[in-house]
């Protein structure tokens, strides 16, 4: 097999060019054309190709702009920790309870709602929270409360609850893979050599997840800070994060060079705290690919 | 840890899930301006009126050509890249096969406004040509991750067999590769199709004028009046992508079927 693979070097070489030209000439290309833009400055229609930090002077003393990132941050780290807890048990449920053979129906039925249009989606739950929302109805008429809610639209935590929403299949996948993976006779072990199944869940089952569950961390916090959908429909002034400030640089405020170097201080925020969390979560990779 | 306290959390969890999808319908035919409740009478009345708008018309032309086309081009890609990580070792391959991943953790709105920044550069006139450029570079994972556990579970005698009994590379591909792999092609393209149609963000910055389903329903959300219309057309297109979905599914299992692979389920 190793030598089979390894005759057809040139082949695979060939094939993958395809598919790398374009990831560098449509991914990695505008990356660093972003980066070298950043340092550029617009003044209405007219851009100045001398390097300099002002982008990045002005992305770091303005205080609207600390506060949105900020604020983006929070929203990401709340949204990934909240949709993560919540997916866990749900990828629990499918992995030790279902019939191997329903398992597949289950992940279906768990995806459907991520593969409905977007953007239907987000109004929706404006609808569902809103003043005479869905919620607020069903809670008055079963007479929870009296007046209507207001503290769960055009803010931070109308944000989170959509966007927990938005990012449920991409928790429970990789958390579902990670579980499948166990070896079910380990937990049988555990039992007989003495352990109760909720210290054979914390000492067994749990840390051998934890690849899933970081993986789940990062594939919901990474996209979720660049998010302009969610904050825009239902985050009011208090809910915006940093995609609507980009927007608004790049398209209203013709401003792009800014926009850009808000792009990058935000990626590589994202990218040194994904970093961080992998090196701490090590020990519970390490030996697993 | 109990069976049954699971079980009710599981099922409240895809309440939750569901729960912007059921009431979609509701809306759409509710004969009422105001999407709230209580509700008004039963219509079909909005349905009716999205046959006479013509800007919308255009827009679901423009989005089917856009996905047409990514879906086509990024199952291409998919298949060499699939292929390539299945089948041959090469210098680099986990690095390049990163970099091809990364748009599936990458937010969409850097990947939106480091291309506007280069076709704006280069004087590319936005359109639904660059829209498809956008889209093609998110979609190319997805259909590699599809494509993947398809080539992955094929078994190199098969191949072998067939150059020893002389066929070409070519002919092999043809006659024996393709044919086993053939419904993870289809599930491929129709997911591609679905997160284009669907897709905002990279539409929103690149189609310049030409409006995509999408962008044409974020501008409908600014009036009140319209809203209604846009549940309609909503309920439409969500049993439209649960169909195509079902669609990839089957196509998926009937695949893992062929390879005789333990079907393990799941798009990702």
């Amino acid at each position: 097999m190793a030598d089979r693979q390894r005759s057809g070097s040139g082949r695979g070489m060939l094939l993958i060019s395809g598919p790398l030209l374009y990831a560098v000439v449509m991914l990695a290309a505008p990356m660093a054309a972003i980066l070298v833009f950043s340092f550029w400055t617009q003044d209405f229609l007219n851009i100045d190709t001398t390097p300099t930090w002002a982008n990045y002077r002005e992305a770091f003393s303005d205080p609207i702009y600390r506060e949105l990132m900020v604020r983006s941050l929070k929203i990401s780290a709340m949204v990934t920790a909240i949709t993560v807890l919540l997916a866990f048990p749900v990828a629990y449920f499918i992995s030790f309870r279902v019939r191997p053979e329903r398992k597949a129906l289950w992940i279906f039925l768990v995806t459907i709602p991520f593969w409905t249009s977007y953007l239907i989606r987000v109004f929706l739950w404006k609808v569902i929270l809103g003043y005479n929302g869905v919620l607020n109805s069903a809670l008055i008429g079963l007479g929870v409360i009296d007046e209507p809610l207001t503290l769960i639209l055009y803010n931070f935590n109308a944000v989170v609850i959509t966007l927990a929403h938005a990012f449920a299949p991409f928790a429970i996948l990789p958390i579902f893979v990670a579980l499948e993976r166990i070896d079910r006779s380990l937990l049988e072990a555990a039992l007989d050599l003495g352990e109760t199944r909720l210290s054979a869940f914390f000492r067994v089952t749990l840390p051998l997840a934890m690849p899933g569950v970081v993986g789940a961390c990062l594939i919901v916090f990474i996209p979720t800070i660049g998010d302009y959908v969610t904050p825009r429909l239902v985050g009011g002034p208090g809910g915006l994060m940093i995609a609507n400030m980009i927007q608004t640089q790049f398209l209203k405020l013709n401003n792009a060079p800014l926009g850009a170097a808000l792009a990058v201080i935000a990626m590589g925020i994202v990218t040194i705290l994904a970093l961080v969390f992998l090196a701490l979560n090590r020990r519970f990779l390490r030996g697993r690919s | 840890m109990k069976g049954a306290g699971l079980r009710v959390y599981t099922a409240l969890y895809l309440v939750f899930l569901y729960l912007p999808i059921v009431l979609l319908p509701i809306f759409a035919f509710n004969d009422s301006t105001v999407i709230a409740f209580p509700l008004g009478g039963f219509t079909t009345g909005w349905f009716a009126e999205l046959a006479a708008v013509e800007a919308l018309h255009a827009a679901v032309l423009t989005s089917v050509k856009i996905a047409v086309i990514t879906a086509l081009v990024s199952t291409l890609l998919g298949i060499c890249a699939a292929r390539a990580a299945a089948r041959y070792r090469f210098p680099g391959k986990s690095g390049i096969l990163g970099l091809i991943m990364l748009p599936l953790v990458l937010p969409e709105i850097i990947v939106a406004v480091s291309l506007l920044v280069v076709f704006l550069q280069i004087g590319l006139p936005l359109s639904a040509l660059t829209v498809i450029l956008g889209h093609v570079l998110i979609c190319t994972p997805f259909a590699i991750a599809i494509l993947n556990p398809a080539f992955q579970s094929l078994d190199v005698s098969l191949e072998e067999a067939a150059v020893d009994l002389g066929e070409t590379a070519w002919g092999t591909f043809r006659l024996i590769v393709l044919p086993l792999v053939m419904p993870g092609v289809i599930s491929s393209l129709l997911i591609a199709f679905t997160i284009s149609m669907d897709e905002f963000i990279i539409a929103f910055f690149l189609s310049g004028s030409d409006a995509t389903l999408p962008v044409y329903l974020w501008g409908q959300f600014r009036f009140p009046q319209r809203l209604p219309v846009v549940m309609a057309l909503g309920s439409i297109l969500v049993l439209l992508s649960v169909l195509l979905l079902v669609l990839a599914e089957l196509a998926r299992r009937r695949g893992a079927r062929r390879r005789g692979a333990l079907d393990t389920g799941g798009f990702l």
